[in-house]
């Protein structure tokens, strides 16, 4: 019993290594094949597609998450006096944590699955290997446009949740707590540096290669049928957030010592 | 033109083909037929480089492609050709686009210049002024006529086609086979089609090559298979239930 045991996780954990090894070659051919000239129209295309179209979930997500932390945190610093404060917070807390990993997860969710299921159900089509036989390296042509485009607009899209969140939470400090617009403002003025920022939006470019690179791996080793897609779908989102939220920790150890 | 050296695969430990010792001369058309799940396809995409065999060796135009890697390889594939047993065709693109494909990818070709060759190899193949239709509004026999006008855009000198008449009609089968013998005369491609429609078979073939069990039973003419004092074959080729059906058979007669 206890050596089934032993023995099932230790498949797992085989397994996991093996997916994990697989997943650095990638990225390491998709790296090396970023020295060639990238297909531009190619980039244009997909950072229409996954970043433009993902903008209007983002900002919904992003006011409502700036709202709600401003009146967690408005209704507690007012107790103390600190009401001077709030802007402050709620832009750091924004822009180093929020945005980025609330944008994250909602690219992984929709944009991640975009990828796994559009190169899955080319897989299971025979139309990567339809690319092969025609000579083209399906790395250069359907993996490196798209870690591009969610390299450089998952960033871009932090900026405006940065933004929205933080009138989000202008709109709750004023309307709801009963905070000037001064003092909102200038707090955050006072409390947020460039450095904030610049945290958020190199979070948010390790967050759109993540996507990017996982769910193109998981399209590109779909299994058979309509099921296989659907499995590596779902196996392509969860795997995405879960390591958005790891590696945000070790990010956030990293550039705000 | 094709060369295959005792190739063996495997996958997952289970024996797919087993000593496999196959060549395919210049300019011929090479027909391997065999029950489902036989090998024929595994055989088809080992030379193209689409699989690596466990063992052996693959020549193409004289050059072993077996350990290639895969930018070299893409030397080799731009020489050849192939129609897919569901077509493949990029469902994202247009016919037009899907046709256009290799010249845009491997030639420096004007768009003008294409959209002549476009307009040539859907002519060719029955489907004038359907450039512009996507591949999801196509039957599936349609969908076979753009893969092989795909195929053939960048003139290759080796065209590989797997199940080419799967799923189709007769009448649509017969087109089919005269596209493919078409593609043999006007661009004098070595092919090797991989069908278990003996009627295809029997028409298009130079040589029939038969695989049972993941490995080759019988090399030979049309003539030659007719003729064949293999069982297996005669089993195959007659469609009865067993080979001592046809051995019972062959006793009556005589």
């Amino acid at each position: 019993m206890l050596l089934a045991i032993v023995e099932s996780i230790g498949r797992q954990v085989i397994l996991w290594m093996e997916n994990s090894g697989r997943i650095v070659i990638l990225l390491g051919n998709t790296l090396f094949h970023l020295r060639e000239k990238p297909r531009i129209n190619h980039v244009l295309h997909q950072m229409a597609h996954l970043g433009v179209d993902s903008l209007p979930i983002v900002l919904l997500t992003i006011l409502f998450t700036g709202m709600v932390i401003t009146l967690q945190t408005a209704t507690e610093f007012i107790k103390y006096g600190a009401q001077s404060s709030v802007g402050g917070v709620v832009a750091i807390a924004m822009a180093r944590e929020l945005a980025p990993v609330l944008t994250g997860v909602v690219v992984a969710g929709r944009v991640g699955a975009a990828i796994t299921a559009e190169i899955g159900s080319m897989k299971v089509t025979e139309q990567i290997d339809a690319l092969r036989v025609m000579a083209i390296n399906p790395i250069k042509y359907l993996v490196v446009p798209r870690l591009l485009a969610c390299v450089i607009m998952v960033p871009i899209l932090v900026i405006f949740a940065d933004v929205i969140g933080t009138i989000g939470g202008y709109l709750v400090a004023t309307l709801y707590a009963g905070i000037s617009s001064f003092t909102y403002i200038n707090s955050i003025t006072i409390f947020t540096v460039v450095n904030d920022i610049m945290g958020g939006l190199i979070k948010a470019m390790f967050f759109g290669g993540i996507i990017a690179i996982i769910g193109c791996y998981k399209g590109l080793t779909t299994g058979e049928g309509a099921e296989g897609v659907g499995r590596a779908t779902t196996a392509s989102v969860v795997s995405s957030i879960i390591l958005i939220f790891i590696s945000n920790y070790f990010l956030s150890l990293v550039l705000y010592r | 033109m094709i060369k295959l050296e005792n190739i063996s695969m495997s996958f997952h430990g289970k024996h797919i083909l087993q000593g496999i010792d196959l060549e395919v001369k210049k300019g011929e058309t090479l027909v391997v037929i065999g029950p489902s799940g036989s090998g024929k396809s595994t055989l088809l995409r080992l030379m193209v480089g689409l699989l690596r065999p466990t063992q052996g060796e693959v020549w193409i135009k004289g050059q072993e492609i077996s350990r290639l890697s895969e930018d070299h390889l893409n030397t080799i594939r731009i020489g050849m050709g192939m129609v897919f047993q569901y077509s493949a065709l990029f469902d994202s693109m247009t016919v037009g686009d899907n046709v256009a494909f290799g010249l845009r990818e491997h030639t420096a070709m004007t768009e003008a210049e294409i959209h002549k060759i476009v307009t040539r190899n859907l002519r060719m193949v029955g489907l004038a002024g359907q450039q512009d239709v996507m591949p999801n509004e196509l039957s599936g026999g349609m969908k076979k006529r753009v893969s092989l006008a795909r195929a053939i855009a960048i003139r290759p000198e080796i065209m590989l086609y797997d199940e080419p008449t799967a799923g189709l009609d007769p009448i649509m089968s017969g087109t089919i086979d005269r596209l493919i013998m078409n593609a043999k005369r006007v661009l004098g491609v070595t092919s090797v089609v991989v069908t278990h429609h003996m009627s295809s078979a029997f028409k298009i073939a130079d040589r029939v090559a038969m695989i049972h069990g993941g490995r080759i039973i019988e090399v030979g003419t049309v003539e030659q298979i007719k003729q064949s004092e293999n069982a297996v074959v005669q089993q195959f080729i007659l469609g009865l239930k067993s080979p001592s059906a046809y051995i019972r058979r062959r006793s009556e007669m005589k």
